[in-house]
């Protein structure tokens, strides 16, 4: 099923970063993998159909080399050692774990026993990024198969060794055993003077759910002592010898051009080298304070275009410029049935508008990069959720072909959708080269806020009508610049008319974790709600009135139970809420109960339920963190977050003016988990979020009355 | 200005060279290639770059190296004892309180440091302490829940 998902996977529209034009610009026979590992046992996952790959193409040259064939491909050395090695990043999801656990769990070796070199683009099959929820569902499988393969391979090699049946010999713990004589022969004796290479398509047996012994079960991460011990080496913590300082001079507003420039004063200081190079500045010294006070030396006058449309007036903005429709980027209507008809001959009829605001990702590793040039190949380590992508850019930025960049990607400081681009490697490398020597950039905050992408503002309207017994007979649902992620109503409704409309917009803008399901979740939740209420109808029962989901139903049915839904009353300026909804193959449901302090109207969070079903589960524990995680990070967007800016100008680039949910927003949290052993495992690093906005908008109305159309919600409390 | 600074860390006297107005942050991790302390906004309002000045949980971001010459600096690779982790740090591997790891030494000092006055805090007094750390990735309940577990087992401990 994992390559039919890959070939069904379309880059979402919203992911807007992907397709825009690259940071800078300035004036390649298949990869060798296997040359330098010496004997022992290949297995590769070849995709049955290469061009699985290439439908996640956006921004690739047309001279680069055809996308790989293989998906994933693990080594057992000589000496028993396994290596897998995956496209695949990790940015705090936890994947090096249950990735490793996969190879465990199909191989029979122990966890300890197997290291993963990931995101590497010399080492490593080509990998469209780390984004979509696609780890579990794909790269999982992928290498469960070839581990599967591997087995079954050392199984062959133990028979041929003790002429004996294969079917009379097991695999565990490392080693081939025969029952019967009681031998056994490590992996390592194995593959010892082997040579051997094989690939496998997808056909491999494999353990089911129910029978996993290492899958499925909470192994804590895996090189957790690194980070406790402030060992692991994030790419803003590197140092190559004779590495330099890099900073680069920002435009004084967005979209503004050079007017006029003196560099001399950063020229004047020692060990300082200036690059220029169209409308990028940069500066390359020994020490980040030399770096800091030549960038403060540089005279430079900008030009901005203004006016430009602020936070104050964006959502008229999205709505009065529409973009032109691009090919396969939005513009086409979903429709089911008349929803005209419907509306027309309808009891009650409904509408509303919500709005959400441009929101940062805040990953509290900023953007870094260290380059080093080697003759006229670049190395470049950077926290980049999509280094082949990043290769490629760097490839165009310097006018080289792909064989001569190398991308690197450490374990890095979370990246939540925020991570798709490579500007800081660009900056990073083009230092470099003028210096002569490897140069580190790291992003500041400011420069984070300021100069990343956010997650896309956005207009949501929303129209439908209800039948007396609370069916609701028609539904029409209109998403303006956030994008169609979760578009589609989860309900069971006759007539419906959904449609995403692209818009201009002023800010940089592309994919945050779960995209715009949160978005549109939060609008069709909090209007389910709005529709309960007009219906006479107690929220839970309307929704599963008009659902048939079962996997949805179960879900929200649990969260109610958990929450104990109906059983009791709020407490004096005390609500309750409830929402549900699902997104790449997880479900979600969220119940909230929700304070607001008489006096000061502050808005607290209670208590948060978070129901989550994503097929069957692979790690426990890490599962739950992921649940709680995005919970928490979906409280910040729900009721707080947003960027405000005017005239290309972001006002809040500071953490101590942009407000992110810290301890004290912590609300009791209780997750229940449902695990599908039947289902196959969908990833989990996204949908969890989608939940907790609604559920707790719909609390807020529970308690005041008063309902909350825009997200932030309650930036500075609740207005009386 | 460069200056020589002789600094205590982790129990060693080091001189370094740096700048009269280089932060302590920049130091450790640039001078001394102690990089377990972070940076994450350079306005002291994250924590990932907190480290003990004479035990109090510091923000070494906003803290000129200069004006803490001589004074006792714990950072997160001074924790560790003869190979054994403190048992913070034991309990956040336990307790799942990390996922991409970025926020978890500056986490794990405010921690040890608010232990160290509080030897058996409240979920209140544990939010008190820890609100100027900031954890993207969301795992505050798992953190609270280490910070409780470490306070037993350093009791249990004896320490």
């Amino acid at each position: 099923m994992s390559e039919n998902n890959l070939i069904e996977f379309l880059i979402e529209p919203e992911r807007y970063e992907l397709n825009a034009a690259p940071a800078y610009s300035f004036a390649m026979d298949r990869r060798q993998f296997f040359k330098s590992l010496g004997g022992g046992l290949v297995v590769l996952f070849l995709f049955k159909d290469a061009k699985a790959q290439e439908s996640g193409g956006p921004g690739r040259q047309q001279n680069q080399q055809r996308p790989q064939e293989i998906g994933a491909w693990l080594h057992i050395a000589e000496d028993g050692s396994v290596t897998a090695y995956t496209g695949k990043v990790e940015v705090g999801q936890n994947i090096r774990t249950s990735l490793t656990q996969a190879v465990a769990e199909e191989l029979r070796a122990p966890v300890a026993s197997i290291k993963l070199v990931m995101g590497d683009t010399d080492l490593t099959p080509f990998d469209m990024g780390t984004f979509g929820s696609r780890t579990t569902p794909d790269m999982n499988l992928q290498l469960r198969k070839v581990a599967a393969a591997a087995r079954e391979v050392l199984i062959d090699l133990a028979a041929e060794q003790w002429k004996t049946d294969r079917s009379a010999l097991t695999a565990s713990e490392g080693k081939i055993t025969n029952a019967a004589t009681k031998q056994s022969l490590t992996y390592g004796q194995l593959t010892k003077g082997q040579k051997l290479m094989k690939a496998v398509s997808g056909n491999a047996p494999l353990a089911s759910a129910e029978r996993w012994k290492v899958a499925g079960k909470s192994i804590p991460k895996v090189d957790g002592r690194a980070f406790v011990t402030g060992k692991h080496k994030y790419t803003s913590d590197m140092k190559l010898p004779g590495m330099l300082y890099g900073k680069i001079l920002r435009p004084n507003a967005v979209g503004a051009r050079l007017a006029s420039v003196d560099t001399r004063g950063a020229e004047s200081i020692a060990g300082v080298t200036v690059v220029r190079d169209g409308d990028f500045i940069g500066v390359a010294a020994p020490s980040p304070e030399a770096a800091t006070s030549a960038i403060a030396a540089i005279k430079a006058e900008w030009k901005a275009p203004e006016p430009q449309p602020s936070s104050k007036d964006i959502f008229d903005y999205l709505k009065k410029h529409p973009a032109e429709s691009q090919e396969g980027r939005g513009g086409n209507a979903t429709v089911t049935g008349n929803v005209d008809e419907a509306m027309a001959a309808a009891d009650k009829k409904l509408e509303q508008t919500y709005t959400v605001h441009y929101i940062a990702h805040v990953p509290l590793e900023p953007r870094a990069a260290v380059a080093e040039w080697r003759g006229e190949s670049v190395t470049v380590w950077t926290g980049t959720q999509r280094p082949f992508g990043v290769r490629s850019e760097l490839a165009r930025a310097f006018h080289i072909p792909e064989e001569r960049v190398r991308v690197i990607m450490p374990d890095t400081g979370s990246g939540y959708g925020g991570k798709h681009t490579g500007e800081t490697a660009i900056e990073a490398a083009r230092l470099a080269r003028a210096a002569g020597k490897p140069v580190k950039v790291v992003w500041t905050r400011q420069e984070e806020f300021t100069w990343a992408y956010f997650r896309p503002a956005g207009v949501i309207e929303v129209k439908a009508a209800l039948a007396k017994d609370g069916t609701v007979t028609a539904w029409e649902f209109h998403n303006y610049n956030s994008g169609p992620a979760a578009i589609r109503t989860p309900y069971n409704v006759a007539n419906q008319k959904i449609e995403f409309h692209q818009t201009l917009y002023p800010l940089r803008q592309g994919s945050y974790r779960g995209l715009a399901a949160t978005a549109n979740n939060f609008a069709r939740e909090s209007f389910m709600d709005e529709l309960a209420h007009a219906a006479k109808m107690d929220p839970l029962e309307f929704r599963l009135k008009n659902m048939k989901d079962a996997r949805l139903k179960a879900v929200l049915e649990a969260a109610a139970e958990k929450f104990g839904w109906g059983k009791s009353k709020p407490a004096e300026g005390h609500g309750f809420g409830i929402a549900c909804g699902f997104e790449k193959g997880g479900y979600v449901a969220t119940c909230a109960e929700v304070a607001v302090d008489r006096a000061s109207r502050a808005v607290k969070i209670v208590r948060a339920v978070n129901v989550f079903e994503c097929g069957a589960i692979v790690n426990p524990d890490h599962l739950r963190s992921q649940i709680e995680g995005a919970l928490v990070m979906g409280i910040g967007g729900a009721l707080f977050e947003s960027i405000q800016f005017e005239n290309g100008r972001i006002l809040n680039a500071s953490l101590s003016e942009y407000r992110v949910p810290r301890f004290s927003d912590l609300p009791a949290i209780e997750v229940v988990m449902i695990d599908r052993k039947d289902l196959p495992s969908a990833g989990a690093g996204e949908t969890p979020i989608i939940g907790i906005a609604p559920a707790v908008g719909n609390a807020i109305f529970d308690i005041a009355g008063v309902r909350l159309r825009t997200l932030p919600m309650a930036p500075i409390g609740l207005k009386s | 200005m460069i200056d020589t600074i002789q600094l205590n860390v982790n129990g060693k006297t080091v001189r370094v060279t740096a700048s009269q107005d280089a932060s302590l942050l920049n130091v450790l991790r640039n001078e001394l290639d102690l990089t377990g302390s972070k940076y994450g906004c350079g306005e002291g309002q994250c924590g990932a770059c907190t480290v003990l000045i004479d035990g109090v949980a510091t923000r070494s971001c906003i803290t000129k190296a200069q004006t803490v010459a001589g004074r006792k600096i714990t950072t997160i690779e001074g924790l560790e004892s003869n190979g054994r982790l403190h048992p913070l740090q034991e309990a956040f591997l336990q307790a799942t309180a990390l996922q991409c790891g970025y926020c978890t030494p500056g986490m794990i000092m405010s921690g040890v440091a608010l232990l160290a006055k509080n030897t058996n805090p409240t979920d209140a007094e544990i939010v008190r302490a820890m609100q100027g750390n900031v954890c993207r990735c969301g795992v505050y309940k798992q953190i609270v829940a280490a910070i409780k577990d470490a306070a037993k087992a350093m009791k249990e401990g004896g320490k």
